[in-house]
């Protein structure tokens, strides 16, 4: 076998890893996946955490890693944040998933690439598009939702509260 | 009396490249943010089950999660430059030895009072962030990179309960404003000068010293705490705002009892057990 076809498999093993909380979107639909390396018989996968604080990160580490047990003699699977992870990293095929479950997708990410001062974002009005309803008549309600990465969302279009993966 | 040493001991970690002057210097600024962030997430995750409103139990339980985890984050880097474990770090000092600003030394107290201090650190931590972005300190400058879209949603948030409250009528406005007459001065230790921060500056780790962060927060509230008709104590002299209450001689040092009791609680678990694997 090929080191591009291992890669490939890789890939496609991943694919099949979801996130806990919402697990109709994988790790690679998310962007979670920044690198995979396989040389040598040593396989070396770098993940990049949502949030600096998620829960969720061992857990998904551990799946990860045992996912891929036994594709190489040695599988290593790191969370880095050498580049941060954001919402903008999330695949065409991931919003779709994230949508079909109920949840808006992100927006653009808000704070770019972070040249502009911190404070600046203080006057940062998110929004959202209704996942029902695809109304844009939208408001955030709460910035915070049951976890780190989802925001809590009204619609005034047909008056339902909603969930955003939030947009960072 | 000199307070101890806050740097743990351990071996040097000459993978970092550092003269120990500026490797000293920059455990002492990861040991700051990362004790600032620590105490102020125990605050918050006080107000889980209790806070005003439902939203507020999920939303400080949310930046409860975030601080706590930028902590870990930034104990992990001081751990891999100094030695030793997060963990040990995080939880096996005494009370004394924590680095935190004396902003957070306070108890959680009322709604607003929790607001105001937020309000202020979340400000002042933002414009310490700004220094850091393109730190040439490659694992700080990764984690500030990411901090920062986290700490916009602390901002917004914050901002507007402040405004909330502002506008929320007579007792909501005497309590937020009694609140940030009372920490004003507590403030002021969150950018206050580290030692050795020139040689932080001089190797390019912060981009400019913590004053001058200081004096771009202050420029950026006065603006938005004026537009609320809240008083700042500050007066202008030669183009900078100059505080009219004393700086706190310790700003990171000589904590209060409020925290003591806070350390009894947070540590109770690790104590019963340092070498468990929970």
């Amino acid at each position: 076998m090929t080191g591009l076809a291992t890669e490939q498999a890789v890939w496609r093993a991943l694919d099949e890893v979801t996130d806990p909380d919402i697990p109709t979107v994988s790790v690679v639909d998310l962007g979670m996946v920044r690198s995979v390396e396989v040389t040598d018989g040593r396989l070396r996968v770098e993940l990049l955490p949502t949030f600096v604080g998620c829960p969720a990160l061992d857990l998904i580490r551990r799946a990860v890693a045992e996912r891929l047990e036994g594709m190489a003699a040695v599988v290593e699977v790191e969370a880095t944040f050498a580049e941060p992870w954001t919402s903008d990293r999330i695949t065409p095929e991931g919003r779709r998933r994230l949508r079909e479950s109920g949840f808006a997708p992100p927006a653009a990410s808000p704070s770019g690439s972070g040249a502009q001062p911190l404070f600046a974002t203080i006057a940062m009005r998110p929004t959202a598009t209704c996942p029902y309803c695809g109304s844009t008549d939208t408001m955030m309600e709460n910035p915070f939702g049951p976890t780190l990465c989802r925001a809590i969302f009204y619609c005034n279009g047909c008056r339902q509260p909603f969930e955003q993966f939030k947009a960072v | 009396m000199s307070a101890p040493d806050p740097v743990p001991a351990g071996a040097p970690a000459a993978a970092s490249g550092l003269d120990e002057p500026t490797r000293r210097a920059l455990a002492g600024l990861l040991l700051a943010m990362a004790d600032d962030e620590f105490v102020l997430g125990f605050w918050d995750s006080e107000w889980t089950g209790i806070a005003p409103l439902l939203e507020e139990d999920v939303a400080f339980s949310s930046l409860a999660q975030d601080e706590i985890g930028h902590a870990q984050a930034l104990y992990r880097i001081l751990a891999d430059l100094v030695g030793g474990d997060p963990d040990r770090i995080a939880f096996g000092r005494e009370a004394q030895e924590y680095r935190h600003a004396r902003l957070l030394d306070h108890a959680r107290t009322d709604w607003a009072f929790s607001i105001a201090r937020r309000f202020l650190y979340d400000t002042a931590d933002a414009a310490r962030l700004d220094l850091l972005v393109a730190s040439a300190y490659a694992p700080l400058a990764g984690l500030v990179a990411k901090m920062r879209r986290e700490e916009t949603y602390h901002l917004l948030h914050v901002s507007a309960w402040l405004e909330r409250l502002a506008r929320g009528g007579e007792e909501p406005r005497r309590r937020l404003a009694e609140a940030l007459e009372l920490l004003w001065p507590d403030a002021l230790c969150v950018l206050a000068p580290l030692p050795g921060e020139e040689r932080l500056v001089e190797a390019g780790i912060l981009a400019e010293p913590l004053a001058a962060a200081e004096q771009r927060w202050l420029a950026g509230l006065a603006p938005l705490l004026g537009r609320l008709d809240l008083g700042m104590p500050f007066r202008r002299a030669g183009g900078r705002l100059e505080p009219t209450v004393p700086r706190p001689a310790s700003p990171r040092g000589d904590h209060s009892p409020s925290f003591q009791w806070l350390w009894t609680e947070l540590t109770s678990v690790y104590r019963l057990d340092p070498e468990a694997s929970w």
